[in-house]
């Protein structure tokens, strides 16, 4: 007699099992359909991470995560009329924005005219059903978030998103909004996938935005692909505004080639259980990275950042400078690594992480991770978590200013230096009335 | 009645007693230097004036302008005209000097229930107050007393003691880290700051800071208590010879 060990599934992954049986059975068999198998069979053999699992040991996806919601469907005018507004913190900036409304996107709140020359945007979902092939081919494979499970779900069930190709040379000085609404009022689960290729010499400025409504535990799977050539400037900064009860996953993989300027910067208020994931791999040399992250969170709100930044090529600077604000009962987690593969000699990396304790129920995991094989760089990391400094609080009541006031411009300042590394004023100017306003919310 | 009343103050500092019955009178007009050994309590009696947390009150009183000034947070005791100016000041990055001055002159226009300053009567006066001391706009626009140095950081004190027009002026070791040149250029902001309608407590451990703001009545502290009171000359004999005489007088 044999026993067999059948693993005890949760019910999330029950759903999503079903969940994928149903999608398949609507789907056309080709490249992308075996693409999605092969990367559905990835989740079922590891299942959801659980804490057990070191790249998700502060974030135990399988408790978190209780089950998995029916995708989401078209949106109705409603959640087209919701979506409207959406993303107006950007609204000086004045991008060019394209609206996505649970998942899919909506061309009458996108701004498509008149693309600027070597500007290509279209939708995932159109380039999918297509099977065009110049998409398919760089859609995440053997990128460097192959492997990760959250990614590996998204590519199992990716519906719509923004594919964007900026031509060589091409200097796209009007920045690209990328505005994701939930607008449904049902729990409903979204998965998003977008691929953005800047070509050699090329540059852009990116905006990527996720909101939702308050109170309905709806799910978003979203993720990016980059790729960028050589002499490419590219700068994204993601806003996380999402609704009080959302789950939200999000991967970020990107391939980076020589003498390029790349920086992200993840600004999160929204959401229950969040995590940003970034997978970065420098594979040419000379190019300067900045990474970033503010995270300001209450409540018992989860905000997860896990980064891998993998330098394959020498001669690179990467910044790493991640600050989280945790009032409440709230969890900031901070899972860095940083990469120097042998042969990557004057790799030049820093990162660090602080977090503001401003209760005495918050919760900061940092855990900073370096692995060296070349024997010529220079790296570093630090992490810090600590409460609001009374010596800086006293010298400003000592000119002044009330207590309240005194911790609001502390906490404005210790956000601020991880704000002002982004290179777009407009950008900067947003995410600080961002912070200014969440500040405000604290009582 | 005095501008600010010191009686039998005791205080403790981690279960040690640092003031033991300190006695002061200071009437507006006045410039008074406190000066003393190391330890003596000096910077306590600052810290105490300007209501830093920390400093345990565990006997006497302390009045501004007659009302009880221990039960006062320092952010209104900073309104009513109390201005310390710190031994080291603070580094806050990411709060442009500008703005911080702004945030703290209309806090305490709002505290004392007057109108906010315009912007530009707000930047009319620090550029007033700003060239007096030497201090080019260019270091008002970055965080406060970030990369300043030791002599920037002590005139950007003297500038907000400038712009807040305090009753009462605590200078906290004030020469502490200046050369001569700076520190000239910072006594003589303060000698252009001396008012009738303004006191003065300047406290230093030396001299030589005397030579350039010259009190009207000189202090001794020694083991948290006031030994000896005289004129301007009695701090040129402490310069001679030394604390040594006053640390038996007060054991």
């Amino acid at each position: 007699m044999t026993a067999e060990l059948t693993p005890i599934k949760t019910a999330a992954e029950t759903g999503l099992a079903e969940a994928f049986i149903e999608l398949r059975s609507r789907l056309a068999n080709g490249v992308v359909a075996a693409r999605r198998e092969a990367a559905f069979r990835r989740f079922e053999t590891q299942g959801l991470p659980h804490r057990r699992v070191e790249e998700w040991k502060y974030t135990d996806l399988r408790a978190l995560m209780r089950d998995a919601k029916p995708l989401a469907g078209v949106p109705d005018a409603a959640a087209k009329a919701r979506a409207k507004s959406a993303g107006s913190m950007f609204a000086a900036v004045g991008a060019r924005r394209i609206v996505f409304v649970d998942g899919a996107v909506v061309p009458e709140l996108s701004d498509l005219a008149a693309l600027e020359r070597g500007l290509k945007i279209s939708s995932l979902a159109d380039a999918l059903s297509r099977g065009l092939p110049d998409v398919v081919a760089r859609l995440g494979t053997a990128g460097p978030a192959e492997g990760d499970v959250a990614y590996a779900l998204n590519t199992a069930f990716m519906g719509d998103g923004a594919v964007v190709e900026v031509g060589a040379g091409a200097e796209i000085a009007r920045p690209l909004h990328l505005v994701f609404v939930y607008g449904s009022q049902r729990a409903a689960a979204v998965f998003s996938r977008s691929l953005v290729v800047i070509e050699a010499g090329a540059s852009l400025t990116l905006i990527e935005s996720h909101e939702g409504p308050d109170g309905v535990d709806y799910q978003v799977n979203t993720a990016l692909d980059l790729i960028i050539s050589e002499h490419a400037r590219f700068s994204r900064t993601k806003v996380n505004a999402e609704g009080s009860a959302a789950l939200h996953l999000a991967t970020l993989s990107a391939t980076i080639g020589a003498n390029a300027n790349v920086s992200d910067f993840a600004f999160l208020t929204g959401g229950q259980v969040v995590r940003n994931q970034l997978f970065v791999q420098c594979a040419g040399v000379g190019t300067t990275l900045n990474l970033g992250g503010a995270s300001l969170l209450k409540g018992t709100q989860h905000g997860d950042t896990a980064l891998l930044v993998d330098h394959t090529a020498g001669g690179c600077q990467g910044r790493e400078l991640f600050k989280s604000v945790l009032d409440g009962a709230s969890r900031g987690v901070f899972q860095g690594k940083i990469i120097v593969r042998p042969g990557a000699q004057k790799t030049d990396a820093r990162m660090m992480t602080r977090s503001l304790l401003l209760s005495e129920g918050a919760e900061a995991d940092n855990k900073p991770e370096l692995e060296i094989f070349a024997d010529d760089v220079q790296c570093g990391h630090g992490a810090t978590s600590s409460a609001l400094d009374d010596n800086l609080k006293f010298y400003l009541m000592a000119r002044g200013i009330p207590e309240r006031n005194a911790e609001t411009l502390l906490i404005q300042s210790f956000v601020g230096e991880a704000i002002e590394t982004i290179a777009h004023e407009g950008v900067r100017d947003a995410l600080t009335a961002a912070t200014l306003h969440w500040l405000a919310g604290r009582q | 009645m005095a501008l600010l009343e010191v009686k039998n103050l005791h205080v403790k500092v981690d279960d040690r007693d640092i003031l033991k019955g300190l006695d002061l009178a200071v009437n507006s007009g006045e410039v008074h230097a406190i000066m003393g050994p190391n330890g003596s309590g000096k910077s306590t009696l600052a810290h105490v004036l300007s209501g830093k947390p920390g400093y345990e009150v565990t006997g006497g009183e302390v009045t501004f302008e007659g009302a009880d000034l221990l039960e006062l947070a320092p952010d209104t005791r900073a309104a009513r005209g109390i201005f310390l100016a710190f031994q080291y000041p603070l580094e806050i990055p990411g709060v442009a000097t500008m703005t911080f001055l702004r945030t703290a002159i209309n806090a305490q226009r709002k505290t004392r229930g007057e109108p906010e300053l315009s912007t530009p009567e707000f930047i009319k006066r620090v550029r007033e107050q700003a060239a007096k001391l030497s201090i080019d706009l260019d270091m008002l626009k970055r965080p406060v007393n970030v990369g300043f140095s030791g002599g920037e950081k002590k005139r950007n004190e003297i500038l907000q003691m400038a712009l807040f027009e305090p009753k009462l002026a605590v200078l906290d070791e004030t020469d502490s880290g200046l050369d001569i040149d700076a520190l000239k250029v910072v006594a003589d902001g303060v000698n252009r700051l001396r008012s009738p309608d303004r006191a003065m407590i300047v406290i230093t451990h030396y001299q030589r800071l005397l030579n350039h703001i010259v009190p009207d009545i000189v202090h001794v502290l020694s083991k948290g208590r006031i030994v000896r009171t005289g004129g301007s000359e009695l701090a040129l004999e402490l310069e001679a010879k030394g604390y040594a005489p006053y640390q038996d007088e007060a054991a």
